[in-house]
């Protein structure tokens, strides 16, 4: 599988996203800097990572949304690459109008950062298929803006096509019906609050991360 | 020329940090505060040939989240 991890300044996840596909599809991602216009001939994965690209600025994935290589990523999207947004990548997916919503404060002001139970929604999605659906699972959060919102119809859409990949299992951020991630109508885009790239083995306290990486290499594969 | 932008939460957004700003300033003495909504303010100088819709368009692709926020342009 040939991957690429998107690099912005004040992504801080960017490593452990491409240790964590290494380790899984055998192979290293390509590290691609903001200012790319263009991904690597034949790239089967975008990857969008966590951190503070351009230090939250104005809102949280607003600036990274706009920088040239955003727009490579939009085409390729469009033409089905997998694309999956971590924590300030899933900012950077809503900003950017690939995935709808937007996600804002965390209702309790409060920054969080712990492992949380979360439930799988959707086990059909290339994200998902290793997963059974309303499997518990556990996966760390770091964020201070992961507080998900949209308009309710909007939120009955994503629900009634079944577009809700992860749900919280716990009171976490305030946000909306619980949402962790959600993936784009075709279902080759998957945004979500939780790093899945901290959770991949034992020396990490789990491994439930570990099986979106994999389900992916199978259905890229 | 310098045009003013306000840029606030739509209505029905939930505002957690003007609820907190809400509760400080009752914590502070201040009573009789119904509501507190919190937005930014953009000030931005500019020719005078950018036109109302280049603002609009300045407004729409970067300075507002129109998913959840509004915006006022004040022209300077």
């Amino acid at each position: 599988m040939k991957s690429a991890v998107i690099v912005f300044p004040g992504s801080n996840c960017d490593r452990d996203l491409a240790v964590a596909i290494e380790e899984v599809t055998g192979r290293a991602p390509t590290m691609l800097w903001h200012r790319e216009t263009a991904l690597p001939e034949g790239t089967d994965l975008i990857a969008v990572p966590g951190g503070f690209s351009y230090g939250d600025y104005l809102r949280s994935g607003a600036m990274a949304a706009r920088s040239p290589v955003m727009q490579a990523v939009a085409k390729a999207a469009e033409r089905g690459v997998p694309v999956l947004g971590v924590c300030n990548g899933f900012q950077v997916l809503t900003e950017a109008g690939l995935l709808p919503g937007a996600l804002m404060r965390n209702a309790g002001l409060n920054f969080v950062c712990r492992p949380v139970a979360l439930t799988v929604e959707n086990s059909q999605s290339i994200f998902t298929n290793r997963y059974d659906a309303g499997e518990l699972i556990t996966i760390p959060v770091a964020h201070h803006d992961g507080n998900y919102t949209a308009d309710a119809e909007t939120l009955d859409r994503i629900e009634g096509e079944g577009r809700v990949a992860f749900r919280y299992a716990e009171a976490v951020n305030g946000s909306a019906r619980n949402i962790a991630g959600i993936v784009n109508q075709a279902g080759n885009v998957l945004g979500m609050m939780p790093h899945p790239e901290r959770m991949i083995g034992p020396e990490h306290g789990g491994a439930d991360g570990r099986k979106l990486f994999e389900g992916l290499l199978e259905a890229v594969a | 020329m310098k045009t003013r932008i306000y840029v606030t939460l739509k209505n029905g957004v939930l505002d957690p940090q003007g609820k907190a700003i809400h509760h400080a300033l009752e914590g502070l003495g201040f009573s009789g505060v119904e509501e507190v909504r919190q937005g930014k303010f953009i000030e931005i100088e500019h020719a005078d040939g950018v036109t109302d819709a280049d603002l609009e368009a300045m407004c729409r692709k970067l300075l507002a989240n129109t998913v959840i926020e509004n915006y006022r342009i004040e022209r300077g």
